[in-house]
């Protein structure tokens, strides 16, 4: 194995993403244009314009499009790829069942932006959130340099599974944000990530094949169970890939869920994606003050990490759970995930809700400060208000 | 069975077999005659895209497989796409694609999702210029989800959601000109193409295999059931759509037209021909016969002067 020097480049988040791309060989992108996610394709189309990447670049004239038509590069064997952001990942959406129900592993980063009405071009996680139900595994990135590795690691996960994954990125906060990242040469690449081997492919006329065929209600619950049960095993190849990119470049993603002070503190911060940066700089600074306080950061949304959650849950008095998304007539989406999780476990820490940044909204370390605030009250008075706090309402 | 070396001299048609007996099709369906067509024409090394339409079924339930040919089936929608997909896989993999032993690609999707739901996605796929071939099977109504009309569903006719009725609620609207669209994308091949003329049709695919880029073959394919016609009628029904002029054969051709008619010389016979075998033209008045008859013919006419001038 060759040692790994890395090479340092000052990207945005988008730009993160296609130096990914690139370093996958990635061999089929299909895309069309969305603000914020744009510069992840115009940025692909360079390298193909320098030389720098073989791929076939397909413009194609709608997201949707672009979703079927990677699904027909992966089921004709290819490394396949596509980016999108909100109300073009909610335009692919009937075409994400199509990639998880046919088992192909395309790998997409979505730009977190809020959906419309009102028009907001601004960092939302409710679009990715929507997408919960479709079989596709979902990684948030905190920063850009995990928008790089998260692409790397996603599309070594879903072709080990075979199951599509999704990085998920900010818009703005990460998508155009300039960052040192922390490149792997190519060969380094190459040895993590060799080519892929296809499940089926089309493309091999040995005996025919035929893919997303009817299934009667004799078959159709057996395809759904395989599913679930990829979807699970997923678990422990994440980890697996997680540990192996650390061992190999130095940082680690065997947790699903990233943890810090988490084993003497009341209670934890807990969300997904940018915000947690925040966070985890605010949570710094509360520990100086005397705050008892920790964080958990969510990294993979689904598979979701119920056995990390449950250790968390255990050692806590309190988690405050933080959601820059909303699932109307209900609660922030990750909240109700977690408080699902451990309804059927002894552990029983004080569960709050806070909506916070929706469509873009700042959200800052005063902000997590006062959050802080507040459950220290909760937890003090052992008792909830109110189990959703819209944090900055304009009253 | 083994074919006499005389008759195997004058066939055009590949005697060999992908499309194989047992599939769900219905008596007399059109849409089986073609696929089989397609298959006799391409071989073994093909890969045929199927959205949802009446070939889902046709092709068999999983695990069933009616086809010997590599299938993908897809969303209504993603023929065009699909298939620019597949093809670009190919190309990235270094795999030959088209040509006389190169990979075919095909999409063989109805007339609901071509010339309704799957429109987008074929233009995109003509535009960007994709080695494959699309198919769009015309039988004029969406026939799989129980014969309700499509935008290629012809003046006149009865569907399950214009069933005509006191108020005389029959589909009011000539069909889509889909092969006129197609071929403003300036195309190097688009056809037309009918089940009763088998060796036309095979003609035509092994040109679409032969010509650089996308090609479109608009294959004209009876539906006794939805067309409430005899299934031992659809040859012949489709043999008088071309005889009629109701759906003449030709062929576009890097800018040129060129009229491909079983008997070029002869007037087109009248359309109460094509209309009488089929219920569902039963509800029509006179009226409407005539507004037929005269829109077929100006079609008719548009056409053979597009070939005298762009022949």
């Amino acid at each position: 194995m060759a040692e790994y020097k890395p090479i340092r480049k000052v990207v945005s988040g988008n730009y993160a993403a296609a130096y990914a791309v690139k370093h996958a060989r990635v061999q089929v992108v299909a895309a069309y244009p969305i603000t914020p996610q744009t510069s992840i394709i115009e940025k692909i189309a360079e390298f193909i314009a320098n030389g720098e990447a073989d791929i076939q670049y397909v413009p194609v004239e709608s997201e949707h499009s672009a979703m079927a038509a990677s699904i027909g590069a992966s089921a004709a064997g290819a490394r396949a790829f596509t980016a999108t952001s909100a109300q073009g990942l909610a335009l692919m959406h009937e075409m994400l069942h199509w990639a998880s129900g046919a088992r192909l592993p395309v790998v997409m980063v979505n730009v977190n932006r809020a959906m419309a009405p009102p028009w907001s071009v601004w960092d939302d996680q409710t679009d990715s959130l929507a997408q919960r139900d479709t079989g596709w595994m979902q990684f948030y990135a905190e920063n850009n340099q995990e928008v790089y590795d998260g692409v790397l690691m996603s599309f070594k996960v879903a072709e080990t599974v075979n199951v599509p994954a999704m990085v998920i990125e900010s818009a703005f906060i990460l998508s155009h944000t300039y960052d040192v990242v922390e490149m792997i040469p190519q060969e380094l690449v190459d040895e993590f990530l060799p080519p892929r081997k296809p499940l089926y492919d089309l493309a091999d006329f040995s005996r025919a094949i035929s893919v997303g065929a009817l299934a009667t209600p004799n078959d159709y619950y057996e395809f759904r169970y395989k599913l679930a049960k990829a979807m699970e095993d997923a678990k422990k190849v994440i980890k697996d890939v997680g540990k192996e990119f650390g061992e190999r470049f130095g940082r680690d993603y065997s947790e699903m869920i990233e943890k810090g002070y988490v084993d003497d503190a009341d209670f934890v911060f807990m969300g997904m994606g940018s915000l947690m940066g925040t966070v985890k700089e605010a949570v710094d600074l509360l520990r100086k003050e005397g705050y008892k306080v920790g964080y958990a950061k969510v990294r993979w949304f689904r598979p979701f990490p119920k056995e990390e959650l449950l250790e968390i849950a255990e050692s806590v008095k309190g988690i405050a759970v933080l959601d820059r998304n909303f699932s109307f007539g209900q609660e922030g989406i990750l909240f109700n995930e977690a408080k699902g999780v451990l309804y059927n476990t002894s552990a029983r820490p004080i569960m709050k809700n806070y909506i916070v940044g929706l469509g873009g909204r700042d959200f800052t370390v005063p902000d997590v400060k006062a959050i802080a605030e507040d459950m220290k009250r909760v937890i003090e008075a052992g008792k909830l208000d109110r189990e959703v706090e819209w944090y900055h309402l304009k009253r | 069975m083994e074919i006499p070396e005389s008759i195997k001299k004058r066939l055009t048609i590949p005697a060999e077999e992908h499309f194989f007996a047992g599939h769900t099709a219905c008596q007399g369906c059109g849409a089986s005659l073609g696929l089989r067509y397609v298959l006799k024409a391409y071989g073994k090394k093909t890969i045929v895209v199927i959205p949802a339409c009446c070939s889902t079924i046709i092709a068999g339930a999983w695990p069933y497989n009616t086809l010997d040919a590599n299938l993908f089936h897809t969303a209504f929608e993603t023929t065009g796409a699909v298939i620019s997909g597949i093809e670009a896989a190919l190309k990235a993999r270094g795999i030959k694609v088209k040509g006389e032993d190169g990979v075919m690609v095909v999409g063989w999707a109805g007339d609901g999702g071509t010339a309704d739901i799957g429109l987008q996605a074929l233009s995109g796929f003509l535009e960007r210029g994709h080695d494959a071939v699309y198919i769009m099977y015309d039988n004029e109504a969406y026939m799989n989800t129980g014969i309700q009309r499509s935008s290629s569903t012809p003046y006149g006719a009865w569907t399950t959601n214009t069933p005509g009725g006191k108020m005389h609620f029959l589909e009011k609207r000539h069909k889509k000109k889909v092969i006129d669209i197609v071929i403003a994308h300036e195309v190097p091949y688009a056809a037309t193409a009918s089940v009763a003329f088998p060796e036309d049709f095979i003609r035509k695919l092994k040109k679409a295999r032969k010509i650089p880029g996308p090609s479109f073959i608009q294959l004209f394919s009876p539906c006794p059931t939805g067309w409430r016609s005899p299934t031992d009628k659809s040859i012949e029904i489709a043999r008088l759509a071309v005889q009629t002029a109701y759906f003449p054969l030709f062929e576009y051709e890097n800018g040129k037209y060129k009229i491909n008619m079983p008997s070029p010389k002869k007037e087109p016979k009248p359309i109460e021909e094509f209309l009488k075998l089929q219920g569902r033209f039963k509800y029509m008045t006179r009226e409407d016969i005539e507004n037929l008859q005269a829109w077929v013919l100006r079609e008719w006419e548009k056409l053979k002067k597009l070939a005298e001038v762009f022949g």
